[in-house]
């Protein structure tokens, strides 16, 4: 891995050609472990420039259902943080570019140990990991031992982030800062996308660092409002709903496709006709 | 453990918690970003309530009028006699309003919402028995009042789901993870972060994110403070031993609190060992877990090498819990207070000898500490005083009890 960051240097192509970054979401693990890493392969064939890998966790209290069932499905089938870095390392050795950020919970990193997870992370290829339990007062030695891999924390901002907090959270940030698009869990029908906008442009003045909205992003309509003013979209819950109705890995793989191309698709003309 | 063992010196538990809730390592809040606010403000408008003479006159006029305190102190002499050591006395909290300490938690946490200007409330359930007391304060106060409840706990406790119900609260049944006390908990933090706007959130044990753990604890340190005050008038003295279960550990860290700095009072936290550590079937988070992050603050966890959490095994569905309250797990650190296990076998014999001797059905979770404590006194003089939080009544578990003796009611 060079000196930069996979997620910075992502970020900055974006930004050179223009366009809007799409980063989906999927547990890994499910429905099937071993569809996980060719459904990451698909992704990226269908637009993702950075994938966000959730790592199964026994009490994800920030998820809505699909999400939450989707974790009880991998963790049944034995996937825990040890095997989705196996899966992160076998994506590794066919694509060396795409920026992979875990998501899940603090606990599994616990165990795991901090510092051996970092290592651990490093060697496996993994960029970013976003925990969301962890908040910014909470994250300092993690934060440091993930830095020394040259792992970037990445952390979330929400409707209820008020000023004051949102400078030491702006402050904390690398890689890019995830916006919560509502307050709610992941997955619900409650986006408002005037609001969405008035935040982002809140948070533009706050911090450098590339802005992603996430959380309720389902059609390609409303990926394509919200790259109009921000740097990224991340859709999780409704890609996740379609892949666990995948029947082998061939129709995972076609369902991820056929998902997320409709979401590059208005991406990319979203910002053509901006810069129109 | 040993009853001579020697004292543990005098702690400065006003130390703790630091201004984010931390006790030692422990603590904190680890929680999704969006309730970094709404716990900012439940911080100030409860430092807030703690200065106000008026909110403070409030919750003293309805602990004595509604819920029946102050609770007494009873010496338990049927008992000691049949131990044949130390006197057992018992701090009454099964007479409270609602039949637990409970009770003295959701009270304080609705006076506070309502002042707050929020009138919505919800809560999480185990046994059913913080579900009843927040759907009683609720009611009390005016306000609308949703529990939530593990699927299987719903089934396991029909009675008190019924109670609930007639008190005119809404009962979610929740289905996903283990169907118990963590997942309603996890449901709980759900609904909270979707309502925060007009919700207050009564987290039932000091579990939860900072400011909760204090909250909950100085809300149920009535308890001890009233004990003291009565062991003074009553004995001249203090109790040699504190005795309380413990699953999350608010009724022993009630009783707790005020003692700490008493130098000569040793303290025990008996948790649920279930079908015994060894077996693996049990909630004995302190005493076989692990430091790690469960329901928003670090703490001693049960789970397993891939930080998952297990589901917990015990005959009290409410010491049924995976984690437990920070400040336990820093008590326990420094040595201040010594936690043990009561297995499922001998919370019934406590339970048991309890109702023969005294004429008291103790709930079961409160049995695990009669249990501790006759274990105590048996190993120390008749002259000292052990001191135990009879936490709830058992009229609630009786079918519980039947069920397990293979009776049919």
């Amino acid at each position: 891995m060079s000196a930069t960051n996979r997620i910075d240097a992502r970020f900055a192509e974006l930004r050179a050609a223009g366009r809007a970054g799409l980063i989906p979401f999927l547990t890994a693990g499910d429905p099937d472990p071993a569809w996980t890493e060719p459904t990451m392969h698909a992704l990226v064939e269908a637009g993702a420039d950075l994938i966000e890998l959730g790592v199964p966790f026994s009490d994800p209290m920030a998820d809505g259902p699909v999400i939450q069932r989707a974790s009880e499905r991998a963790l049944a089938k034995g996937v825990g943080l040890r095997r989705v870095l196996g899966m992160v390392r076998e994506f590794r050795t066919r694509d060396a570019a795409t920026p992979i950020v875990l998501m899940g919970y603090l606990n599994p990193i616990e165990i795991f140990g901090l510092g051996r997870f970092a290592e651990a992370a490093r060697e496996a290829g993994v960029d970013g990991v976003l925990l969301v339990d962890a908040p910014v007062e909470e994250a300092g030695p993690l934060r440091e031992t993930l830095a020394r891999e040259r792992i970037q924390q990445i952390f979330m901002a929400a409707p209820t982030t008020r000023a004051e907090r949102l400078a030491r959270v702006a402050q904390a940030a690398s890689g890019f800062l995830y916006y919560v698009s509502f307050a709610g869990i992941t997955g619900a029908d409650r986006i408002t996308l005037g609001d969405v906008e008035g935040r982002i442009r809140e948070l533009r003045a706050a911090t450098a660092v590339p802005l992603a909205v996430g959380f309720g992003v389902k059609e390609p309509a409303q990926s394509a409002a919200i790259a109009a003013f921000a740097d990224a979209v991340v859709i999780g819950s409704a890609l996740v709903e379609r892949l666990a109705e995948a029947s082998d890995e061939a129709d995972a793989v076609a369902r991820a496709k056929a998902f997320l191309a409709p979401h590059r698709a208005a991406l990319d003309a979203a910002r053509s006709a901006r810069a129109a | 453990m040993s009853a001579v063992e020697p004292l543990k010196p005098a702690v400065d538990s006003s130390a703790w918690p630091d201004a984010r809730g931390h006790f030692g390592p422990y603590g904190g809040a680890y929680v999704a970003e969006t309730l970094m606010e709404p716990l900012r403000e439940l911080a100030e408008a409860y430092a807030r309530f703690r200065q106000d003479a008026d909110a403070l006159a409030e919750l003293d006029r309805d602990l004595a009028h509604y819920v029946g305190r102050p609770s007494p102190i009873y010496h338990a002499e049927r008992l000691s006699r049949e131990v044949g050591g130390a006197q057992i006395l018992l701090k009454r909290e099964d007479l409270n309003h609602t039949g637990a300490h409970k009770i003295n938690n959701t009270m304080g946490q609705a006076i506070l919402a309502r002042r707050m200007g929020k009138t919505r409330i919800i809560a999480e359930t185990g046994a059913g028995q913080h579900g009843v007391a927040s759907a009683t304060v609720a009611a009390r106060l005016g306000l609308e009042c949703v529990v939530y409840m593990g699927a299987t706990d719903v089934e396991r406790q029909a009675i008190n789901v019924f109670r609930m119900k007639l008190l005119g609260a809404t009962v979610v049944p929740v289905e996903s993870g283990s169907k118990t006390l963590k997942d309603a908990l996890n449901e709980a933090l759900r609904d909270w972060v979707t309502n925060v706007h007009d919700t207050f959130y009564i987290i039932g044990s000091v579990a939860g994110p900072h400011p909760y753990p204090t909250i909950v604890r100085d809300f149920n340190a009535v308890v001890g403070r009233e004990a003291r005050r009565q062991m003074l008038e009553a004995y001249g003295r203090l109790p040699d031993a504190l005795v309380a279960c413990v699953g999350g550990g608010s009724n022993a860290i009630g009783l707790f609190h005020p003692f700490l700095n008493d130098a000569g009072v040793a303290m025990y936290g008996a948790e649920a060992a279930g079908s015994g550590i060894a077996s693996g079937q049990h909630a004995a988070s302190l005493v076989a877990g692990r430091p790690g992050v469960l329901h928003g603050n670090r703490t001693y966890v049960l789970c397993d090498d891939d930080g998952q959490i297990i589901e917990t095994h015990s005959v009290s569905a409410g010491l049924d819990y995976p984690g437990v309250g920070p400040e336990h797990a820093w008590l326990k650190d420094t040595g201040r207070a010594t936690y043990v296990g009561v297995t499922d076998d001998e919370c019934m014999a406590a339970f048991h000898q309890l109702a023969r001797t005294e004429g008291i059905l103790a709930a079961l979770e409160t049995s695990h500490a009669v249990a501790q404590a006759t274990k105590l006194a048996r190993e120390l003089p008749k002259d000292k005083l052990v001191l135990v939080n009879l936490s709830g009544r058992g009229d609630k578990d009786v079918a519980t009890i039947a069920r397990r003796e293979g009776i049919t009611l």
